[in-house]
């Protein structure tokens, strides 16, 4: 059934997947979200011990979530997979270690004689939040800003190695200079999807607490947390999308393949793809209604909140990758060297090794169903103050 | 190009001490799994409490092990992108599908039901609960599986073709990746030595209880299970150690003269059983020969090892790097040999891609660019002949190359790992059998010598497991994928001071958690498991 699809037909396939894998983990990171909030919502042990475990039992689903999306992206565009990895080294490192630090904390927490203390695990899942959240979504916006690149696929056969293929960095800040490089305009754009996507992760998980957790003291302060993070979320997020329609894109020639700089490239995209733009728009409203509903209504919407929240995001994050990919785009572009841009025909994997992969992916929907129902048989009640004290696996 | 070898070894460093560290963690994670789910169909085909209380005691340790290891693991998948970026483009079109296929398949499968295991008890029915608890064991095998299927094609590169329009390896055949005998063959061989760890693991940990004098038939009944499960997986890793050990004779050579650190081949090979190396006096070839300073050799066993016949010939180092003749009467190529074809492949590519570039951009006359054309093609047909690439495609990675020195291994490093590994296997084997004699027997608790080997099992089942990599992945260098590409071409372009500032995080980072992780669990264990079906 795959054999058959021409090759672009695919890359746009495996593009559209990827792009669902990341619109996920941005949704389930409503848990690294509500690693932040754990001492803003949490006033007493009990509290917080609440809020972990809520969080606790979500955790390895953004994880894995995390893997697969990495996975996903070598097996089907490896070679954005070598440059951007290879190259912004240090943003990747240092989201990697947020989440190594994260992988131990909830087991480790409160268990006996764990010798770094309780207060320095629930450290690492404040670092996880931060870091994790803003700086996924700033590698998310270089997406659409570029980064400072060079491929060489000549070989050099001159000294003692002969080099085929080589990713080549052209800053010493691997990364990091896409973050604080305050110099160039796009570094607020990067910066402006990272606080969004961090702010954003804080009202999901106010909203997720909404609906998972039984408790009179923290339930008081949700509806408080989630104005003031919503606040700053649709600042960050409407300068984000304001700067995104505005810019200059880097578009690919159908017939030539050469990159160039186009006006108007992403909202041309949006444009042109009207139903990514429905997509999106559907995203952007659902994601609105979440965060007013629950404030105007707080009894009533609270704790349904979570489901338009988390589709909302979804769709937009979907929608807003669609554009970076689709439509003769290069998604991973480079200002250094245009012509080094990674577009979804230029990076992908063989026709062979898509096609196989493609026959994976129809495993995708039967391990959401696996997840889903398992998802329901454990967690079919709110977390109550009664159940930390009765059960004997809390973190 | 220069090669900076500071930045290789440095990333190589960082590699081997992240993978290492990782799978101090893993092994357990896959036998215990199993254990588990065997004590807990115990419990619900019983109804008996106190095999729930033994499950969940065994749990608890399970879920700290795992917690550390899923933070080890993850940070290996990315370093192929990180660290060796240029690997991820030559062979990622092959690479990348093992590992996207671990995590849709596996590794969910894993995390969902894990999650059943431990919050699931008192809210779904026993049954549910069972089978979470075995779709765990079988998801952590699962995703041992892809992980390893991708570590064999390192090994013994198959179901591929090089394409030089892209300059990468590109898939051709996904079962031949999957069922290659060496994918096979380590798998089985990898995930018996985990459900080995942590049968002595638990028959460890049981000893010390009956040492004690506490938890007495907690513990015997642990050791029963851990007993029988250990012996019959640590058979089949024997066996299959076996056959892997033919599988390098065969496909990896250099790799097993190594480990046996054979410089000159004979036929009647003898096994060193046990021997301790010095240097030669002579070191005629300059390539850090060794000899035994000490050895117990088995007369015959080497040549029927590899190759099921006592008479069979098995070329040393040296041998392979003069090129010799085979038991079949075949020609092996001299490393020289190779050298030159690899080098007249890698100029082939050179020129393919000079002479399309020049076609494609120069602003010369249409008849040039044509005579460019016909040569770009006559030069791309050739990656497509099969006797061209059997002759010399095939060689391609010695192209990299003008010393035979550098082609060696650490014949150290592999000999010790190899022969530690192997004689602890015979240990561990006995271990069970007296175990599982003695319990039956109802002796196991005056033999107090053998609570105490079973003790001293866990320390050296750990080291057994780290011996068992350092071989594999030591023994193969210079090569990340066999013949094709070296270490040091595949490693990302990034400065020293990078790696070495991330290679001393990790180990500060990982041996932090590390000891947390100890204290943790020996305050578990000395806590003892709740008696009574709590």
């Amino acid at each position: 059934m795959f054999e058959t699809l021409s090759l672009l037909a695919l890359q746009q396939y495996w593009w559209i997947i990827v792009s669902i894998l990341a619109a996920i983990l941005i949704f389930l990171m409503f848990v690294q979200g509500g690693q932040t909030l754990i001492y803003c919502l949490g006033k007493t042990d009990m509290e917080r011990t609440i809020l972990i475990n809520a969080l606790g039992r979500k955790w390895e689903f953004t994880f894995t979530t995390l893997v697969t999306f990495g996975g996903a992206f070598f097996a089907s565009f490896p070679l954005f997979y070598a440059t951007s990895f290879g190259g912004a080294y240090w943003v990747w490192m240092l989201i990697l270690f947020a989440f190594i630090l994260q992988a131990v904390s909830y087991e480790y927490r409160t268990k006996a004689n764990n010798f770094l203390g309780k207060r320095t695990y629930e450290g690492f899942l404040f670092a996880n939040g931060l870091l994790g959240t803003i700086l996924i979504g700033t590698a998310v916006a270089t997406f659409f800003t570029g980064s400072p690149f060079n491929l060489s696929s000549t070989i050099s056969t001159s000294g003692e190695i002969t080099m085929i293929n080589q990713v080549n960095w052209e800053s010493p800040y691997r990364g990091l200079e896409l973050a604080f490089n305050f110099g160039r305009y796009a570094t607020f754009v990067n910066l402006s999807l990272g606080l969004a996507v961090f702010f954003l992760a804080r009202v999901l998980a106010v909203l997720y607490f909404m609906n998972a957790v039984d408790e009179e003291n923290i339930n008081k302060r949700l509806k408080k947390k989630l104005i003031n993070n919503a606040a700053p979320f649709l600042v960050f997020f409407l300068f984000f999308v304001t700067n995104l329609l505005l810019m200059d894109g880097y578009a690919v020639d159908p017939e030539s393949k050469m990159v160039t700089m186009e006006s108007y490239k992403y909202l041309n995209n949006l444009l042109q793809m009207p139903l990514v733009l429905v997509i999106f728009l559907l995203g952007v409203v659902m994601v609105l209604l979440s965060i007013i509903r629950p404030i105007m209504a707080y009894e009533k919407c609270g704790s349904k909140a979570i489901w338009p929240g988390g589709l909302g995001t979804f769709l937009t994050v979907f929608a807003l990758l669609l554009v970076a990919g689709l439509n003769n785009t290069a998604f991973y572009p480079s200002y250094t060297d245009l012509q080094s841009s990674l577009t979804i025909e230029n990076a992908s994997s063989s026709h062979y090794t898509l096609t196989a992969m493609s026959y994976v992916s129809l495993m995708i929907p039967f391990v959401l169903a696996y997840i889903w129902y398992a998802w329901k048989a454990i967690s079919n009640k709110k977390i109550t103050a009664k159940e930390m004290e009765d059960d004997d696996h809390v973190y | 190009m220069e090669i900076d070898y500071a930045l290789i070894d440095w990333s190589r460093l960082q590699f081997a001490v992240t993978a290492l560290y990782h799978w101090i963690f893993v092994p357990l994670t896959l036998g215990l799994a199993f254990i588990i789910a065997i004590m807990e169909s115990i419990y619900v085909r019983t109804g008996n409490p106190e095999w729930k209380s033994i499950t969940k005691f065994w749990m608890t340790l399970f879920g700290i092990n795992f917690a550390i290891g899923v933070a080890t693991g993850i940070i290996l998948e990315f370093q192929f992108g990180t660290n060796w970026s240029n690997y991820s483009w030559f062979v990622g079109d092959i690479f990348g599908a093992p590992l996207a296929i671990e995590g849709i398949m596996a590794f969910f499968l894993e995390s969902t039901f894990i999650a059943v295991m431990f919050f699931g008890w008192n809210k779904v029915g026993k049954k549910f609960h069972l089978v979470s608890t075995w779709l765990v064991a079988f998801g952590a095998s699962l995703s041992a599986l892809w992980i390893l299927v991708a570590n064999a094609w390192m090994q013994y590169p198959v179901g591929m073709r090089f394409n030089p329009q892209t300059a990468r390896n590109e898939m051709v055949d996904f079962w031949e990746i999957l069922f290659s005998p060496v994918a096979v063959n380590k798998f089985l061989h990898t995930i018996t030595s985990g459900y080995v760890l942590a049968a002595i693991f638990v028959i460890g940990i049981s000893a010390w209880y009956l040492l004690k004098k506490r938890h007495r038939l907690f513990a015997k009944r642990s050791i029963v299970v851990a007993a029988v499960f250990g012996l019959i997986m640590s058979l089949m890793n024997i066996h299959a150690g076996d056959e892997s050990a033919r599988q390098i004779a065969e496909k990896q050579p250099m790799k097993f003269a190594a480990m046996e650190a054979m410089y000159y081949g004979q036929t009647n090979a003898p096994l060193v059983a046990i021997g301790f190396m010095e240097k030669v006096d002579h070191d005629r070839d300059n390539i850090n020969e060794r000899q035994f300073a000490f050895s117990i050799e088995i007369p015959d066993m080497l040549s029927y090892l590899a190759f099921l016949e006592s008479g069979a010939y098995v070329p040393g180092i040296k041998d392979l790097i003069r090129g010799y003749t085979d038991n079949d009467g075949n020609n092996v190529l001299s490393y020289a040999e190779r050298m030159r074809r690899g080098s007249i492949a890698i100029t082939a590519l050179h020129d393919y891609k000079e002479a399309k570039n020049i076609a494609k951009n120069s602003k010369a006359n249409e008849m040039v660019k044509m005579s460019f054309m016909e040569k770009a093609d006559s030069l791309e047909a050739l990656f497509s002949d099969q006797e061209w690439v059997d002759n010399y495609f095939a060689y391609f990675g010695y192209g990299y190359y003008d010393d035979p020195k550098d082609l060696i291994p650490n014949v150290p490093v592999s000999f010790y790992s190899f022969h530690i590994m192997v004689i602890l296997s015979g240990y561990f084997l006995l271990i069970f059998i007296l175990a599982l004699i003695n319990v039956l027997k109802g002796k196991l608790e005056r033999r107090k010598w053998i609570l105490w080997a079973a003790i001293l099992g866990i320390p050296l089942v750990y080291i057994a497991q780290q011996t068992g990599w350092l071989l594999a992945e030591m023994g193969r260098q210079p090569w990340v994928v066999q013949d094709l590409m070296t270490t040091a071409a595949a490693a990302t372009k990034n400065s020293v001071s990078n790696i070495q500032i991330t290679f001393w995080l990790f180990v500060a980072t990982f041996t932090i958690l590390l000891i947390a992780e100890i204290k943790i669990m020996l305050t578990q264990i000395k806590n003892g498991p709740k008696e009574g079906g709590q």
